[in-house]
């Protein structure tokens, strides 16, 4: 509709100019919309068909373990969980059966350690000697409920200092020269090898991680994971082992059950 | 006379697109998430209207067993959500975009004006401004939901080594609470949004993905005239 060629100029034609305008740049736009709508639903196509690992595609995998970095930079073992009065402690959820369902006798369960050196064998009498620590946490399960619970058990890095556990040499982990001295990562796992979880040596050396032995003021119980279970407030409760069977201190990733089925080995808080 | 005048700068536009998929992946992600522990409910006292437990919504939605799954998606576009998020915060900022959405005094009483006359209610027409006061106050609160989704995300993902932040947003649960219902708002936002763009018109959308609005100006102004810096006079927005 331009008067170029000689026809009839139109009266308004500035509002012409202004449509062809509008005309060109909506196409400009709109194709660049329509470009970046394909872009953005082939790249989340690409992302949702990679090869897994551990369960999920490889690239998600991969920010789990970047996020598991971000989160180890700023990880301050002084930093703890808050603590709430015994009165609001109450029964947690009976919450996964893995590893609980071989036929066991609690008494005559042994712990075995496994690092530098010969495997070890304690007893529970031998982790009773340890200092006792009791504290009244929230155990976060990763389904998203939380429970107050009050814990009474042996700090694990106690464990380690007084039985020399958890260093290249086999020498006694020492506080200041931490990093040099202890292995990368702690694996626990149940007495029949069902369950198994990793933890990075920071988060087993936290004052909140205990080898617990009691649960609200009684024994714990076998379905809670009675004699030794682990309960640490810095990772999700997948983490707090039920029926520690064996202990290893190793420079190698743990294996870990729900790492393998989808989540984040890291799961930490 | 019909001009056409700038609208939506270029960064705006492109933050306003990109945040529209991750968003939608965020909350998806979180549904995926929230199943797994689906305690929330729209209800007074003993009578529920709606129950985010109800499992036919669930099953219909095909959300069921997938918590691993919305997790690995929530902890890797929290990232483009986050970054994306505080790009536009720091973009309104420094190019001045915030002084026509940041509500002020006479806002909230144009903010009922607008509404009434969205409704039917009024003849009063809303003010030829680029956002009206009920658009600068939506427009600010769902910026300010999304920093109460990241600070409250960040509570329920580290709740040890941001056991200060878990604090102050009440603990927790409280945490979660708070983060799905921030979700539930985006949802609501995203209707009335959709709608009223959809009454607004083309031309107004339009200026959305061009950056540009076809305005009508009286005949005293004239073209040759330079632009003063005052916002577009869109009529319809």
């Amino acid at each position: 509709m331009s008067g170029t060629n000689g026809r009839y100029e139109p009266v308004d034609e500035p509002g012409l100019a202004v449509a062809r305008l509008m005309r060109t740049k909506s196409r400009r736009s709109f194709l660049m919309m329509g470009v970046s709508a394909a872009a953005a639903l082939a790249g989340w196509k690409w992302l949702t068909t990679r090869p897994e690992v551990g369960d999920v595609p490889y690239p998600l995998r991969r920010a789990l373990e970047f996020n598991e970095t971000f989160s180890e930079s700023y990880f301050e073992e002084a930093r703890l969980a808050p603590t709430f009065p015994r009165e609001m402690a109450r029964e947690p959820r009976v919450n996964g059966e893995e590893g609980l369902l071989r036929k066991f006798d609690p008494l005559a369960w042994q712990l075995e350690v496994v690092g530098a050196g010969t495997p070890l064998v304690f007893t529970l009498e031998d982790i009773r000697q340890l200092p006792r620590v009791e504290m009244v946490t929230e155990l976060k399960c990763i389904e998203g409920w939380s429970a107050i619970v009050n814990w009474a058990g042996s700090r694990l890095s106690d464990f380690m200092a007084v039985h020399n556990l958890g260093t290249r040499n086999g020498t006694r982990p020492d506080g200041r020269n931490r990093q040099r001295d202890l292995v990368r990562y702690v694996g626990l796992e149940t007495p029949d090898h069902a369950y198994y979880v990793g933890l990075d040596i920071q988060s087993a050396q936290h004052p909140q991680t205990l080898l617990c032995y009691e649960m609200n003021g009684q024994a714990l119980p076998v379905e809670h994971g009675g004699p030794l279970r682990l309960v640490t407030t810095v990772k999700y409760g997948i983490k707090s082992i039920k029926r520690i069977g064996r202990i290893t201190f190793t420079d190698e990733r743990p294996p870990d059950f729900w790492a393998e089925r989808g989540y984040d080995w890291y799961a930490g808080h | 006379m019909k001009t056409l005048e700038k609208k939506h700068p270029l960064a705006i536009r492109w933050l306003h697109w990109i945040n529209f998929p991750i968003l939608v992946l965020m909350i998806w992600s979180g549904l995926l998430i929230y199943w797994a522990n689906a305690v929330y409910r729209i209800g007074v006292g003993g009578y529920t209207l709606f129950n985010f437990s109800s499992d036919r919504v669930f099953e219909a939605l095909a959300i069921p067993y997938r918590l691993a799954e919305g997790m690995s998606l929530h902890f890797f576009f929290m990232w483009f959500f986050a970054i994306n998020g505080l790009l536009y915060v720091v973009y309104t900022l420094i190019s001045g975009e915030w002084r026509y959405l940041v509500p002020d005094r006479r806002s909230f009483k144009e903010a009922i004006q607008v509404a009434l006359h969205d409704l039917r209610l009024s003849n009063v027409e809303p003010p030829p401004r680029k956002f009206n006061g009920a658009q600068q106050i939506a427009y600010t609160t769902v910026i300010l939901m999304g920093a109460g989704s990241l600070a409250t995300g960040v509570a329920i993902y580290k709740p040890v080594q941001f056991a200060w932040l878990t604090a102050l947003v009440g603990g927790y649960e409280w945490a979660r609470w708070e983060h799905f219902w921030l979700a539930v708002g985006y949802v609501l936002f995203f209707v009335i949004h959709v709608v009223q763009v959809a009454r607004a018109g083309w031309n107004n959308f339009r200026a959305m993905v061009t950056g540009y609005e076809i305005v009508t100006v009286g005949i005293s102004s004239s073209l040759e005239q330079p632009k003063s810096s005052t916002p577009a006079t869109g009529t319809t927005s």
